[in-house]
């Protein structure tokens, strides 16, 4: 169905391990108000180190503002969110710790456009770890050669094509060597030629074990690489399952309207 | 190949690759393109060529055809209308220096000179050592130039700031303000937009009420009124009131441009600062802070203009500012002549235009160069 489809077999998954005790993230009883506007309403998800979590719904479905929860972009007014055994209140340091380990790639790349790739991929090594400048260079480089732009390192972003700007978006997130990924929707911004070159990076990602939560509508992805499929519709989890049965026998109504949807 | 009607129009051989149209340039095609591409743009040019076939020659007569350059006021008061620019080199070293003692104009002639060796280096992007430089300037040549300027110490002479004046002064309170308005502006801007209320309030309240009273009035109030406030015996320098006055009055209208910028960056790039765990001041200083202010170069540039050329405002509480000096440095008898006022003036205007305009055509450089090619 989409561009990951065909990748299929060249997936290895001796990397990919779901851990039996290690907690990642722990949301329970998690609620979100926008004003009067209950946008998440009891949100209760355990991740497991080495889990690949896709979530999908209908837009408007609250998908995003969770995962944006998650390392605190948004704020969340009730329930409780641990991350990597830290939890999220309005404590500024806690914060940045857990920002530390959760990288996030955004549907618009985020790039900073007054610093060349490489400034982009060392600014944060740098001025958050305190990572020495030639030390941040040395793993800048080896990450976009992971996401296979090298070259580029001396350009400005406004200078690559989008599908190239959300490759040095991911690289950027991996040089701070997150335990967490987050995606928000990191395809849908891209020409359907770009987004195939930005899913391989991600399966890649996948299979070197990285705990992943991705927002996305590429549901060939979800089916290969998810080990588990969460779906959303007004601000409630409603279903969630392993990618087969999730795709072969929906149970929720939604979900069934929603696979009919876009699965044609 | 195309069919019928050329709708369903479908290339069946590779198109061959042509050369781009021939440059459209030269004299004749700029005229017809610029000046005469229509009636009513050639009515308008030939409407301006008249007028500047009027207005030139009285102005090349006035600065340069019959002014007087050299000789002694007398020459300067026969009946032509022509620049006396005798005043003008008699007088100089007042509309300079106003009353700073004559043996010490080494002084603030020196300082000039540490300034321009200081931010002539700061604003070439190629010039290493920037923060070397950066600290020399903000930290170092302050020091510097009150010592050299006031004296007092190291056998230098005390000149109080009443005997300042001139140039000298407008130039001393230019740099203060804009050295001094442009951190206040980014510290009033950010403070607006803080999602804590003290510092928000504040800022409100600070740029607000100093927007809303005129220039005029803050000094005034700084000269006359202040005064009043303080214990009787403590005196704190009308220069330095003016000063602050002046620097905080252009921070408000900074911090109000600079907003302007913040707003204009995009909340993806807030985001991703924070996402990638920087915390507010860096992510100020790294992310937003550079964008947000290349937005709005324009805008800061006009500020920086406008306090350059208010400075003379500072004439009202009886500063000698350049404007002012000029004006003084002819009220004596002896330098009567019918246009002495209009060459003082003349030569005002040269001195801040020279000023402003070196400012904005640096701004336009800076502009072009921070420009990284996002703007598609």
């Amino acid at each position: 169905m989409s561009a990951a489809e065909s990748m299929d077999s060249e997936i290895d998954r001796s990397n990919m391990k779901v851990s039996a005790n290690e907690v990642a993230i722990d949301i329970l009883g998690m609620n979100k108000w926008y004003a009067d506007f209950h946008v998440l309403r009891d949100i209760n998800l355990r991740v497991m180190k080495g889990e690949r979590i896709v979530i999908a719904g209908p837009s408007g479905s609250g998908k995003s503002t969770l995962i944006r929860c998650i390392n605190r972009l948004e704020e969340h007014q009730k329930g409780k969110i641990i991350v990597d055994g830290i939890e999220l209140t309005n404590d500024l340091k806690r914060i940045d710790e857990v920002r530390r380990e959760v990288g996030m790639v955004f549907q618009h790349f985020n790039l900073f456009p007054h610093l060349t790739i490489l400034q982009n991929l060392t600014l944060a090594p740098i001025w958050v770890r305190g990572t020495p400048k030639a030390e941040a260079e040395e793993t800048a480089m080896h990450y976009l050669e992971r996401v296979k732009i090298p070259e580029q390192a001396a350009k400005f972003p406004g200078q690559l094509s989008g599908g190239q700007q959300q490759r040095v978006a991911i690289a950027r997130s991996l040089c701070m060597n997150p335990k967490i990924m987050l995606f928000d929707e990191p395809t849908s911004a891209l020409d359907p030629e770009m987004v195939k070159e930005v899913l391989e990076v991600m399966i890649s990602l996948a299979e070197s074990g990285m705990t992943m939560l991705c927002v996305t509508h590429e549901m060939g992805f979800a089916r290969q690489v998810a080990n588990r499929v969460i779906f959303m519709d007004q601000g409630q989890i409603i279903e969630q399952n392993e990618p087969e049965a999730f795709f072969h026998s929906p149970q929720h109504e939604r979900t069934k309207l929603f696979l009919s949807q876009i699965l044609h | 190949m195309s069919t019928d009607n050329g709708i369903f129009y479908i290339r069946e051989t590779e198109a061959e690759r042509l050369p781009p149209p021939g440059r459209s340039t030269g004299v004749v095609y700029w005229l017809r393109a610029n000046l005469f591409s229509s009636i009513s743009n050639t009515i308008l040019t030939i409407v301006t060529v008249l007028f500047l076939f009027w207005l030139l020659p009285l102005v090349y007569n006035f600065l340069i055809g019959k002014a007087v350059f050299t000789g002694t006021m007398d020459d300067c008061r026969v009946e032509t209308f022509g620049a006396c620019w005798v005043f003008v080199a008699r007088r100089v070293n007042f509309m300079l220096y106003a009353f700073y003692p004559i043996d010490q104009y080494w002084r603030p002639n020196l300082v000039f000179f540490i300034l321009l060796a200081l931010v002539i280096p700061l604003l070439m992007p190629k010039v290493p050592f920037k923060l070397a430089n950066l600290i020399a300037f903000l930290v170092v040549f302050p020091i510097v130039a009150f010592i050299l300027l006031v004296g007092g110490v190291f056998g230098l002479e005390h000149v109080p700031t009443e005997k300042w004046g001139g140039l000298m002064l407008t130039l001393v309170i230019s740099v203060v303000g804009v050295c001094g308005s442009f951190p206040i502006g980014i510290l009033l801007a950010l403070g607006r937009r803080s999602n804590l209320p003290i510092f928000k309030t504040l800022s409100i309240l600070t740029i607000e009420l100093w927007r809303a009273v005129p220039l005029i009035t803050v000094l005034f109030m700084a000269s006359v009124m202040l005064p009043l406030f303080v214990p009787q015996g403590f005196t704190v320098d009308k220069l330095l009131r003016a000063m602050i006055g002046v620097t905080i009055f252009y921070g408000a209208y900074m911090a109000e441009t600079i907003r302007g910028g913040l707003q204009a960056l995009p909340r993806g790039q807030y985001e991703a600062a924070s996402a990638l765990g920087l915390n507010y001041w860096k992510s100020m200083i790294f992310v937003v802070l550079p964008q947000a202010l290349k937005f709005v170069i324009p805008g800061i540039v006009g500020n920086f203009i406008s306090l350059v050329k208010d400075t003379s405002l500072v004439s009202i509480i009886g500063l000698f500012d350049l404007l002012n000096a000029i004006n003084a440095a002819g009220s004596d008898a002896e330098w009567a002549s019918p246009t002495k006022a209009f060459t003082g003036y003349a030569f005002a205007i040269g001195v801040f235009f020279v000023l402003c305009f070196s400012l904005s055509r640096y701004a336009k450089y800076m502009e072009d160069r921070l420009n990284t090619g996002h703007k598609r």
